[in-house]
Protein backbone atom coordinates (compact mmCIF):
# COMPACT_ATOMS: atom_id res chain seq x y z
CA UNK A 1 0.00 0.00 0.00
CA UNK A 2 1.26 3.44 -0.85
CA UNK A 3 0.58 6.52 1.20
CA UNK A 4 -0.64 6.58 4.75
CA UNK A 5 -3.09 4.02 6.10
CA UNK A 6 -6.03 6.41 6.12
CA UNK A 7 -8.53 3.89 7.41
CA UNK A 8 -6.30 3.02 10.34
CA UNK A 9 -5.72 6.69 11.04
CA UNK A 10 -9.43 7.46 10.99
CA UNK A 11 -10.21 4.54 13.30
CA UNK A 12 -7.45 5.63 15.68
CA UNK A 13 -8.64 9.24 15.82
CA UNK A 14 -12.27 8.23 16.22
CA UNK A 15 -11.21 5.87 18.99
CA UNK A 16 -9.67 8.77 20.87
CA UNK A 17 -12.95 10.65 20.80
CA UNK A 18 -15.36 7.74 21.16
CA UNK A 19 -13.34 5.04 22.91
CA UNK A 20 -16.37 2.91 23.79
CA UNK A 21 -17.66 2.61 20.21
CA UNK A 22 -16.99 -0.63 18.32
CA UNK A 23 -16.00 0.81 14.98
CA UNK A 24 -16.39 -2.55 13.28
CA UNK A 25 -20.08 -2.51 14.19
CA UNK A 26 -21.04 0.93 12.90
CA UNK A 27 -22.92 1.63 9.68
CA UNK A 28 -20.12 3.25 7.71
CA UNK A 29 -22.55 4.86 5.28
CA UNK A 30 -24.67 6.52 7.98
CA UNK A 31 -24.06 9.85 9.70
CA UNK A 32 -20.84 9.43 11.63
CA UNK A 33 -22.03 11.71 14.40
CA UNK A 34 -25.07 9.54 15.03
CA UNK A 35 -23.13 6.30 14.72
CA UNK A 36 -20.41 7.38 17.13
CA UNK A 37 -22.52 9.77 19.23
CA UNK A 38 -20.21 12.71 18.63
CA UNK A 39 -21.27 16.33 18.86
CA UNK A 40 -20.12 19.49 17.08
CA UNK A 41 -17.18 19.91 19.42
CA UNK A 42 -16.07 16.28 18.98
CA UNK A 43 -16.40 16.59 15.21
CA UNK A 44 -14.29 19.74 15.24
CA UNK A 45 -11.71 17.88 17.31
CA UNK A 46 -11.70 15.00 14.83
CA UNK A 47 -11.30 17.34 11.86
CA UNK A 48 -8.52 19.19 13.69
CA UNK A 49 -6.63 15.96 14.41
CA UNK A 50 -6.98 14.57 10.88
CA UNK A 51 -6.10 17.92 9.32
CA UNK A 52 -2.95 18.14 11.41
CA UNK A 53 -1.86 14.61 10.71
CA UNK A 54 -2.36 14.90 6.96
CA UNK A 55 -1.62 18.63 6.57
CA UNK A 56 -5.06 19.15 5.06
CA UNK A 57 -7.11 22.32 5.51
CA UNK A 58 -10.40 20.36 5.88
CA UNK A 59 -12.50 23.49 5.21
CA UNK A 60 -15.88 23.84 6.83
CA UNK A 61 -17.45 24.16 3.37
CA UNK A 62 -16.46 20.51 2.77
CA UNK A 63 -18.05 19.18 5.99
CA UNK A 64 -21.00 17.82 4.00
CA UNK A 65 -18.65 15.43 2.25
CA UNK A 66 -17.39 14.16 5.63
CA UNK A 67 -20.73 13.15 7.11
CA UNK A 68 -20.25 9.37 7.14
CA UNK A 69 -17.27 7.15 7.89
CA UNK A 70 -17.11 6.16 4.21
CA UNK A 71 -17.54 9.74 3.03
CA UNK A 72 -14.81 10.99 5.33
CA UNK A 73 -12.45 8.19 4.29
CA UNK A 74 -13.10 8.94 0.64
CA UNK A 75 -12.55 12.63 1.26
CA UNK A 76 -9.21 11.94 2.93
CA UNK A 77 -8.17 9.60 0.10
CA UNK A 78 -9.02 12.24 -2.48
CA UNK A 79 -7.14 15.03 -0.75
CA UNK A 80 -4.22 13.39 1.07
CA UNK A 81 -1.01 13.37 -0.89
CA UNK B 1 -3.45 30.90 59.53
CA UNK B 2 -6.59 30.04 57.60
CA UNK B 3 -8.10 26.64 57.00
CA UNK B 4 -8.66 25.50 53.47
CA UNK B 5 -12.07 23.85 53.43
CA UNK B 6 -13.75 21.11 51.45
CA UNK B 7 -15.76 23.36 49.16
CA UNK B 8 -19.41 22.98 48.32
CA UNK B 9 -19.63 22.48 44.59
CA UNK B 10 -23.34 22.78 44.25
CA UNK B 11 -26.43 22.49 46.37
CA UNK B 12 -26.51 18.74 45.96
CA UNK B 13 -23.01 18.05 47.28
CA UNK B 14 -22.68 16.80 50.83
CA UNK B 15 -19.18 15.41 50.89
CA UNK B 16 -16.11 14.78 48.77
CA UNK B 17 -13.05 12.55 48.75
CA UNK B 18 -9.61 14.13 48.81
CA UNK B 19 -7.76 12.30 46.02
CA UNK B 20 -4.76 14.52 45.32
CA UNK B 21 -2.61 16.79 47.46
CA UNK B 22 -0.72 18.77 44.84
CA UNK B 23 1.24 21.01 47.19
CA UNK B 24 3.58 19.70 49.88
CA UNK B 25 3.68 21.18 53.38
CA UNK B 26 5.96 24.22 53.41
CA UNK B 27 5.42 24.95 49.72
CA UNK B 28 4.28 28.37 48.59
CA UNK B 29 0.77 28.72 47.23
CA UNK B 30 -0.49 31.58 45.11
CA UNK B 31 -4.11 32.55 44.77
CA UNK B 32 -5.53 30.53 41.87
CA UNK B 33 -3.03 27.65 42.16
CA UNK B 34 -4.60 24.24 42.04
CA UNK B 35 -3.67 22.71 45.36
CA UNK B 36 -5.90 19.66 45.60
CA UNK B 37 -8.27 17.45 43.67
CA UNK B 38 -11.49 16.20 45.13
CA UNK B 39 -13.53 13.31 43.82
CA UNK B 40 -17.25 14.09 43.81
CA UNK B 41 -20.32 12.64 42.19
CA UNK B 42 -19.63 14.92 39.26
CA UNK B 43 -16.05 13.87 38.64
CA UNK B 44 -12.64 14.95 39.83
CA UNK B 45 -12.70 18.62 40.68
CA UNK B 46 -9.54 20.71 40.96
CA UNK B 47 -9.60 23.04 43.93
CA UNK B 48 -7.84 26.37 43.74
CA UNK B 49 -6.25 28.38 46.52
CA UNK B 50 -8.14 31.57 47.26
CA UNK B 51 -5.25 33.40 48.91
CA UNK B 52 -1.47 33.61 48.83
CA UNK B 53 0.60 31.91 51.50
CA UNK B 54 2.32 28.69 52.44
CA UNK B 55 0.78 25.33 52.96
CA UNK B 56 1.28 24.52 56.61
CA UNK B 57 -0.09 20.99 56.86
CA UNK B 58 -2.63 18.68 55.37
CA UNK B 59 -5.36 17.89 57.87
CA UNK B 60 -7.12 15.17 55.90
CA UNK B 61 -5.37 12.11 54.49
CA UNK B 62 -5.60 11.10 50.88
CA UNK B 63 -8.60 8.93 50.20
CA UNK B 64 -10.68 10.28 53.08
CA UNK B 65 -14.27 11.23 52.37
CA UNK B 66 -15.24 14.26 54.42
CA UNK B 67 -18.30 16.53 54.64
CA UNK B 68 -18.43 19.91 52.93
CA UNK B 69 -16.81 22.53 55.15
CA UNK B 70 -14.20 20.24 56.68
CA UNK B 71 -10.77 21.91 56.85
CA UNK B 72 -8.51 20.05 54.40
CA UNK B 73 -5.32 21.97 55.06
CA UNK B 74 -3.98 25.02 56.81
CA UNK B 75 -2.55 27.93 54.85
CA UNK B 76 -0.23 30.30 56.70
CA UNK B 77 0.62 33.75 55.53
CA UNK B 78 4.38 33.72 56.08
CA UNK B 79 7.09 31.26 55.17
CA UNK B 80 8.32 30.57 58.65
CA UNK B 81 6.50 27.85 60.46
CA UNK B 82 6.31 29.84 63.71
CA UNK B 83 3.45 31.87 62.37
CA UNK B 84 1.11 32.60 65.24
CA UNK B 85 -1.75 30.21 64.84
CA UNK B 86 -5.18 31.76 64.82
CA UNK B 87 -7.50 30.53 67.49
CA UNK B 88 -9.39 27.55 66.28
CA UNK B 89 -12.06 26.92 65.32
CA UNK B 90 -12.61 30.20 63.58
CA UNK B 91 -16.02 31.56 64.50
CA UNK B 92 -17.33 31.89 60.96
CA UNK B 93 -15.90 28.67 59.70
CA UNK B 94 -18.28 25.86 58.90
CA UNK B 95 -17.16 22.93 60.98
CA UNK B 96 -17.32 19.33 60.02
CA UNK B 97 -20.59 17.81 61.01
CA UNK B 98 -19.06 14.83 62.66
CA UNK B 99 -16.17 15.35 65.04
CA UNK B 100 -15.13 11.70 64.83
CA UNK B 101 -12.52 10.78 62.24
CA UNK B 102 -14.37 10.24 58.98
CA UNK B 103 -14.91 6.55 58.32
CA UNK B 104 -13.15 5.44 55.20
CA UNK B 105 -15.86 4.43 52.76
CA UNK B 106 -15.47 0.95 51.33
CA UNK B 107 -14.89 2.19 47.77
CA UNK B 108 -11.91 4.30 48.77
CA UNK B 109 -8.72 2.56 47.81
CA UNK B 110 -6.26 3.91 50.32
CA UNK B 111 -6.33 2.62 53.86
CA UNK B 112 -4.38 5.05 55.96
CA UNK B 113 -2.49 4.10 59.05
CA UNK B 114 -4.03 6.12 61.86
CA UNK B 115 -0.56 6.71 63.31
CA UNK B 116 0.33 8.85 60.32
CA UNK B 117 -2.83 10.94 60.35
CA UNK B 118 -2.11 14.63 60.67
CA UNK B 119 -3.72 16.28 63.70
CA UNK B 120 -7.45 16.74 63.41
CA UNK B 121 -8.52 20.34 63.14
CA UNK B 122 -10.31 20.07 66.47
CA UNK B 123 -7.14 19.03 68.25
CA UNK B 124 -5.12 21.77 69.86
CA UNK B 125 -2.15 22.52 67.65
CA UNK B 126 0.62 23.84 69.86
CA UNK B 127 3.09 24.11 67.03
CA UNK B 128 2.83 23.32 63.40
CA UNK B 129 4.13 19.86 62.70
CA UNK B 130 7.40 19.66 60.81
CA UNK B 131 6.89 19.10 57.14
CA UNK B 132 6.57 15.36 56.63
CA UNK B 133 8.20 13.72 53.69
CA UNK B 134 6.29 14.21 50.50
CA UNK B 135 4.16 11.07 50.47
CA UNK B 136 4.55 8.66 47.59
CA UNK B 137 0.94 9.06 46.56
CA UNK B 138 1.68 12.63 45.60
CA UNK B 139 3.97 11.48 42.88
CA UNK B 140 1.74 8.76 41.59
CA UNK B 141 0.11 9.79 38.35
CA UNK B 142 -3.28 8.21 37.79
CA UNK B 143 -5.69 8.88 34.95
CA UNK B 144 -9.16 9.98 36.09
CA UNK B 145 -10.73 6.88 34.51
CA UNK B 146 -8.33 4.62 36.38
CA UNK B 147 -8.98 6.46 39.60
CA UNK B 148 -12.71 6.00 39.18
CA UNK B 149 -12.28 2.32 38.40
CA UNK B 150 -10.07 1.89 41.48
CA UNK B 151 -12.69 3.60 43.61
CA UNK B 152 -15.39 1.34 42.21
CA UNK B 153 -13.49 -1.86 42.71
CA UNK B 154 -11.74 -0.95 45.93
CA UNK B 155 -8.37 -1.50 44.30
CA UNK B 156 -5.38 -0.06 46.18
CA UNK B 157 -3.56 2.14 43.68
CA UNK B 158 -0.48 2.22 45.89
CA UNK B 159 0.21 -1.37 44.94
CA UNK B 160 1.11 -0.20 41.44
CA UNK B 161 3.92 2.06 42.59
CA UNK B 162 4.82 5.42 41.17
CA UNK B 163 7.09 4.57 38.29
CA UNK B 164 4.69 5.46 35.51
CA UNK B 165 1.20 6.76 34.88
CA UNK B 166 -1.50 4.34 35.99
CA UNK B 167 -4.17 3.85 33.34
CA UNK B 168 -7.37 1.88 33.04
CA UNK B 169 -5.40 -0.99 31.50
CA UNK B 170 -3.64 -1.56 34.82
CA UNK B 171 -6.88 -2.32 36.59
CA UNK B 172 -9.22 -5.25 36.31
CA UNK B 173 -12.70 -4.44 35.04
CA UNK B 174 -15.24 -3.99 37.80
CA UNK B 175 -17.35 -6.98 38.75
CA UNK B 176 -20.87 -6.10 37.87
CA UNK B 177 -22.52 -7.67 40.91
CA UNK B 178 -20.51 -5.80 43.50
CA UNK B 179 -19.29 -2.61 41.89
CA UNK B 180 -21.34 0.53 41.56
CA UNK B 181 -21.87 1.27 37.89
CA UNK B 182 -19.95 4.48 37.13
CA UNK B 183 -23.10 6.26 36.06
CA UNK B 184 -25.05 5.87 39.24
CA UNK B 185 -23.26 8.51 41.31
CA UNK B 186 -23.59 11.00 38.47
CA UNK B 187 -27.20 10.00 37.88
CA UNK B 188 -27.92 10.42 41.57
CA UNK B 189 -26.40 13.92 41.51
CA UNK B 190 -28.55 14.86 38.52
CA UNK B 191 -31.62 13.31 40.09
CA UNK B 192 -31.08 15.21 43.35
CA UNK B 193 -30.57 18.57 41.67
CA UNK B 194 -33.42 18.15 39.21
CA UNK B 195 -35.86 16.83 41.82
CA UNK B 196 -35.06 19.76 44.02
CA UNK B 197 -35.60 22.07 41.06
CA UNK B 198 -38.99 20.62 40.20
CA UNK B 199 -40.01 20.56 43.86
CA UNK B 200 -38.95 24.09 44.73
CA UNK B 201 -38.88 26.22 41.62
CA UNK B 202 -42.16 27.36 40.08
CA UNK B 203 -41.00 27.20 36.48
CA UNK B 204 -42.65 29.04 33.64
CA UNK B 205 -41.78 28.38 30.02
CA UNK B 206 -41.59 30.53 26.90
CA UNK B 207 -40.64 29.63 23.36
CA UNK B 208 -39.85 31.34 20.10
CA UNK B 209 -37.63 30.81 17.11
CA UNK B 210 -34.37 32.47 16.13
CA UNK B 211 -33.60 33.38 12.55
CA UNK B 212 -30.05 32.11 12.29
CA UNK B 213 -29.34 33.31 8.75
CA UNK B 214 -27.07 36.13 9.90
CA UNK B 215 -25.39 34.05 12.60
CA UNK B 216 -24.60 31.14 10.31
CA UNK B 217 -23.38 33.41 7.52
CA UNK B 218 -21.12 35.18 9.99
CA UNK B 219 -19.68 31.90 11.25
CA UNK B 220 -19.15 30.54 7.72
CA UNK B 221 -17.35 33.71 6.69
CA UNK B 222 -15.28 33.79 9.86
CA UNK B 223 -14.29 30.13 9.60
CA UNK B 224 -13.48 30.11 5.88
CA UNK B 225 -9.74 29.75 5.49
CA UNK B 226 -9.16 29.15 9.18
CA UNK B 227 -7.53 25.99 10.50
CA UNK B 228 -10.06 23.76 12.30
CA UNK B 229 -8.66 24.61 15.73
CA UNK B 230 -9.44 28.29 15.14
CA UNK B 231 -13.02 27.81 13.98
CA UNK B 232 -16.02 29.04 15.91
CA UNK B 233 -19.04 26.97 16.87
CA UNK B 234 -22.49 28.52 17.03
CA UNK B 235 -22.64 27.80 20.78
CA UNK B 236 -20.05 30.54 21.35
CA UNK B 237 -22.35 33.12 19.75
CA UNK B 238 -25.30 31.86 21.80
CA UNK B 239 -23.24 32.23 24.98
CA UNK B 240 -22.15 35.72 24.08
CA UNK B 241 -25.69 36.77 23.11
CA UNK B 242 -26.97 35.54 26.49
CA UNK B 243 -24.13 37.25 28.34
CA UNK B 244 -25.10 40.54 26.68
CA UNK B 245 -28.83 40.08 27.18
CA UNK B 246 -28.63 39.44 30.94
CA UNK B 247 -27.11 42.87 31.42
CA UNK B 248 -30.52 44.44 30.84
CA UNK B 249 -32.43 41.56 32.42
CA UNK B 250 -30.63 40.91 35.70
CA UNK B 251 -33.54 38.91 37.13
CA UNK B 252 -32.51 35.94 34.98
CA UNK B 253 -28.88 35.96 36.06
CA UNK B 254 -28.11 35.07 39.64
CA UNK B 255 -29.06 32.74 42.44
CA UNK B 256 -32.11 32.23 44.63
CA UNK B 257 -31.27 31.05 48.12
CA UNK B 258 -33.06 31.23 51.47
CA UNK B 259 -36.01 33.05 50.04
CA UNK B 260 -33.95 35.70 48.38
CA UNK B 261 -32.73 36.37 44.87
CA UNK B 262 -29.23 37.75 44.44
CA UNK B 263 -28.49 39.02 40.95
CA UNK B 264 -24.94 38.48 39.76
CA UNK B 265 -22.73 41.18 38.30
CA UNK B 266 -21.00 38.50 36.25
CA UNK B 267 -22.22 36.53 33.28
CA UNK B 268 -20.93 33.08 34.25
CA UNK B 269 -22.90 31.00 31.82
CA UNK B 270 -23.28 27.33 32.59
CA UNK B 271 -22.95 25.18 29.53
CA UNK B 272 -24.75 21.84 29.68
CA UNK B 273 -22.20 19.31 28.46
CA UNK B 274 -23.15 15.76 27.67
CA UNK B 275 -20.75 13.08 28.91
CA UNK B 276 -19.97 9.98 26.91
CA UNK B 277 -21.58 6.97 28.45
CA UNK B 278 -24.29 9.08 30.02
CA UNK B 279 -24.61 11.97 32.38
CA UNK B 280 -24.42 15.67 32.16
CA UNK B 281 -22.62 18.53 33.82
CA UNK B 282 -23.08 22.25 33.35
CA UNK B 283 -19.94 24.09 34.42
CA UNK B 284 -19.58 27.81 33.88
CA UNK B 285 -17.84 29.73 31.17
CA UNK B 286 -16.81 32.59 33.34
CA UNK B 287 -17.44 36.16 32.26
CA UNK B 288 -18.83 35.11 28.90
CA UNK B 289 -19.32 38.79 28.06
CA UNK B 290 -15.56 39.41 28.12
CA UNK B 291 -12.91 38.93 25.46
CA UNK B 292 -13.20 38.17 21.76
CA UNK B 293 -15.33 35.40 20.29
CA UNK B 294 -12.11 33.55 19.44
CA UNK B 295 -11.07 33.78 23.06
CA UNK B 296 -14.46 32.52 24.23
CA UNK B 297 -14.25 29.64 21.76
CA UNK B 298 -10.80 28.70 23.09
CA UNK B 299 -12.19 28.70 26.61
CA UNK B 300 -15.20 26.61 25.60
CA UNK B 301 -12.96 24.12 23.84
CA UNK B 302 -10.73 23.85 26.89
CA UNK B 303 -13.71 23.46 29.21
CA UNK B 304 -15.36 20.72 27.14
CA UNK B 305 -12.04 18.90 26.85
CA UNK B 306 -11.50 18.94 30.61
CA UNK B 307 -15.09 18.00 31.39
CA UNK B 308 -14.89 15.01 29.07
CA UNK B 309 -11.71 13.95 30.87
CA UNK B 310 -13.67 14.27 34.11
CA UNK B 311 -11.59 17.11 35.43
CA UNK B 312 -12.63 20.66 36.02
CA UNK B 313 -12.23 23.46 38.51
CA UNK B 314 -14.29 24.14 41.57
CA UNK B 315 -15.36 27.61 40.58
CA UNK B 316 -16.50 26.40 37.19
CA UNK B 317 -18.86 23.97 38.86
CA UNK B 318 -20.22 26.17 41.61
CA UNK B 319 -20.35 29.45 39.76
CA UNK B 320 -22.90 29.49 36.92
CA UNK B 321 -25.40 32.35 37.08
CA UNK B 322 -27.62 31.07 34.22
CA UNK B 323 -27.38 28.00 31.99
CA UNK B 324 -27.47 27.32 28.25
CA UNK B 325 -28.48 23.93 26.95
CA UNK B 326 -27.87 23.65 23.24
CA UNK B 327 -28.21 20.54 21.17
CA UNK B 328 -25.74 21.52 18.48
CA UNK B 329 -26.48 20.70 14.88
CA UNK B 330 -27.60 17.15 15.42
CA UNK B 331 -30.39 17.00 17.88
CA UNK B 332 -34.07 17.76 17.93
CA UNK B 333 -36.07 20.86 17.16
CA UNK B 334 -36.40 22.13 20.68
CA UNK B 335 -35.36 21.58 24.26
CA UNK B 336 -36.96 23.02 27.37
CA UNK B 337 -34.57 22.86 30.27
CA UNK B 338 -34.97 22.26 33.96
CA UNK B 339 -33.39 25.04 36.01
CA UNK B 340 -30.24 24.07 37.94
CA UNK B 341 -30.79 25.36 41.50
CA UNK B 342 -29.89 27.83 42.85
CA UNK B 343 -29.99 29.46 39.42
CA UNK B 344 -33.23 30.98 38.17
CA UNK B 345 -33.21 30.48 34.41
CA UNK B 346 -32.11 28.14 31.65
CA UNK B 347 -32.14 28.87 27.93
CA UNK B 348 -32.56 25.99 25.48
CA UNK B 349 -31.58 26.26 21.83
CA UNK B 350 -32.57 23.43 19.50
CA UNK B 351 -30.80 22.22 16.38
CA UNK B 352 -30.84 24.66 13.49
CA UNK B 353 -32.90 23.60 10.48
CA UNK B 354 -34.40 24.98 7.31
CA UNK B 355 -37.83 26.51 7.83
CA UNK B 356 -40.29 28.23 5.54
CA UNK B 357 -40.93 31.75 6.76
CA UNK B 358 -43.26 34.34 5.38
CA UNK B 359 -41.65 37.74 5.02
CA UNK B 360 -43.07 40.64 3.01
CA UNK B 361 -45.77 38.30 1.76
CA UNK B 362 -43.22 35.89 0.33
CA UNK B 363 -42.40 32.40 1.55
CA UNK B 364 -38.67 32.06 1.98
CA UNK B 365 -36.36 29.32 3.14
CA UNK B 366 -34.48 30.39 6.21
CA UNK B 367 -32.23 28.80 8.82
CA UNK B 368 -33.81 28.84 12.21
CA UNK B 369 -33.66 27.25 15.63
CA UNK B 370 -36.19 26.99 18.41
CA UNK B 371 -35.31 28.88 21.55
CA UNK B 372 -36.93 28.32 24.93
CA UNK B 373 -36.65 29.88 28.33
CA UNK B 374 -37.49 28.18 31.60
CA UNK B 375 -37.42 30.72 34.40
CA UNK B 376 -38.29 31.02 38.07
CA UNK B 377 -41.64 32.68 38.85
CA UNK B 378 -40.41 33.65 42.31
CA UNK B 379 -38.09 36.10 40.58
CA UNK B 380 -39.61 37.08 37.23
CA UNK B 381 -42.71 36.91 35.04
CA UNK B 382 -43.40 35.94 31.45
CA UNK B 383 -43.50 39.54 30.30
CA UNK B 384 -39.91 40.16 31.34
CA UNK B 385 -38.98 36.67 30.18
CA UNK B 386 -40.22 37.52 26.71
CA UNK B 387 -38.14 40.69 26.74
CA UNK B 388 -35.07 38.71 27.75
CA UNK B 389 -35.62 36.18 24.97
CA UNK B 390 -36.07 38.92 22.39
CA UNK B 391 -32.83 40.48 23.58
CA UNK B 392 -30.99 37.17 23.02
CA UNK B 393 -32.58 36.78 19.57
CA UNK B 394 -31.76 40.37 18.60
CA UNK B 395 -28.13 39.94 19.63
CA UNK B 396 -27.91 37.01 17.22
CA UNK B 397 -29.19 39.16 14.34
CA UNK B 398 -26.05 41.30 14.58
CA UNK B 399 -23.35 38.68 15.06
CA UNK B 400 -20.57 41.00 13.93
CA UNK B 401 -21.26 43.10 17.03
CA UNK B 402 -20.86 40.12 19.34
Amino acid sequence: MTGPDLRGMLIRQLGRIAPEIDLTAIDTAADLRDECDIDSMDFLKLVTALGRELSLPMPEADYDQMRSFDGLLEYLARHAK
Amino acid sequence: MTPFLMPSLGADMEDGTLVEQLIAPGERVTRGDIIAAVETQKGTIEIEAFEDGFLDAWLVPLGAKVPVGTPLAMIRSSEKASDTPDPQPQPDMPQPVDPAPPPLPPEVPQPVDPETLPPRPEDPQPSPTPAPDFPDELRQRVTPAARRRAAQTGFDLKALGTKRTITLDDLAPPQTETALPPLSAMRRAIADAMSRSKREIPHYYLSDSIDLTATEAFIAKHNAGLAPEQRLLAAVLYLRAMARAVQKFPEFNGTYEQGQFTPSRHAHIGMAINLRGGGLVAPALQDADQGSLDDLMARLRDLVERVRRGRFRARELSGPTITLTSLGDRGVRGITGVIFPPQVAIVGIGSPCWTAVVRDGQVRACRSAAITLAADHRVSDGHRGAGFMRAVINQLQKPEAL
